[in-house]
């Protein structure tokens, strides 16, 4: 039982370890999107007679994208505190949801992308759309890692259970996913609604 | 006998049901606001510009306190330390950049009065689009 419990002790001062780097690691994803951030603010007017923001951007299915990944943000709250309780089926069941909402979430992203470019107006358009397609794509790249993610874990929680090292994945994916949540309120603000009102 | 991972230590930084589902709501009446203010112009574009960056960076402030429990650690709080190093970086780097460009802008002499930077660049270079 003591022996036991060292050992819980001792993985319990790992996982904070593990989990203090991967939130270094998030923060240096965040610069990463901030100097995305002001390349698009420096380059949004820079539309070279092409179309601008309010011409092309569709505010609903924005709108919808956002309800979507909002949503999944929470089921995946919903997914971790399951896996806290040791409720293996309802773990599973919301880590499908959320893998659901962000799959939704990347088809809408990539028709936008498709009828974009489809219409001429693709990166190679104007520096508005190089800077706009590089960060939203980037964006869209750690939403595809985080689907990628969850397929490898989910197979893993409903095989081997909730022991302390699927738990440990579970906590990192959920840091990695709200995270790519508020990188997403600053697109959906600052690139699409103010880009809507300019 | 309880298993190992059982008996693990409660973690201060662990959310409820509860914090979880006010994030949610919160977020979800942030961006809602946003949205309309937007979409039924409700205000002029200034001041719908302010409000609209003052919701997100509510909501922001929502999510990490209630979905990724910043600063609920233990002391000392290297999460937070790391945290608002990167909100330092980040200034510099979009401030930094905005004020740089800007006064590229206001200081190019070589261009006709009224001509912005990206006007001066197309004559200059003879471009034709």
């Amino acid at each position: 039982m003591n022996h036991q419990l060292t050992i819980s002790h001792q993985e319990h001062k790992d996982t904070e370890k593990t989990l203090f780097g991967f939130w270094v690691y998030i923060m240096t994803d965040c610069v990463l999107f901030a100097s995305l951030f002001a390349t698009y603010a420096v380059l949004h007017t820079s539309t070279f007679g092409g179309p601008s923001g309010k011409e092309l951007f569709n505010l609903p299915s924005v709108l919808i994208e956002t309800l979507l990944l909002l949503t999944s943000s929470y089921s995946v709250g919903l997914a971790l505190l399951a896996a806290r309780r040791h409720d293996r089926d309802v773990t599973i069941i919301w880590l499908m949801v959320t893998a659901l909402l962000g799959a939704a979430f990347l088809f809408i992203e990539v028709s936008e992308f498709q009828h974009l470019a489809a219409a001429g107006n693709s990166w190679r358009r104007s520096g508005f759309l190089s800077a706009f397609f590089t960060l939203v794509a980037t964006h869209g790249l750690h939403i595809t890692s985080g689907l990628l993610w969850l397929a490898v874990i989910t197979p893993k929680v409903y095989k081997q259970g909730l022991t302390a090292l699927s738990l440990k994945r579970l906590e990192l994916f959920s840091i990695f996913w709200h995270f790519l949540d508020i990188i997403w309120i600053f697109i959906f603000t600052l690139v699409y609604l103010m880009g809507g009102l300019a | 006998m309880s298993q190992p991972h059982v008996t693990r230590p409660a973690r201060e930084l662990d959310g409820t049901f509860e914090t979880y589902t006010y994030g949610f709501v919160y977020s979800i009446m942030l961006t809602l606001t946003a949205y309309l203010i937007v979409t039924h112009h409700l205000f002029n574009n200034t001041l719908a510009m302010l409000l609209i960056a003052g919701l997100a960076f509510c909501q922001l402030i929502v999510q990490l306190l209630l979905f990724l429990h910043l600063g609920r650690e233990a002391k000392p709080r290297w999460k937070l330390a790391v945290f608002v190093f990167m909100v330092v970086i980040v200034l510099i780097l979009v401030g930094g950049s905005l004020w740089i460009m800007k006064h590229l802008t206001h200081y190019n002499h070589l261009a006709k009065p009224g001509e912005n930077s990206q006007q001066f660049i197309i004559r200059d270079e003879g471009i034709k689009h």
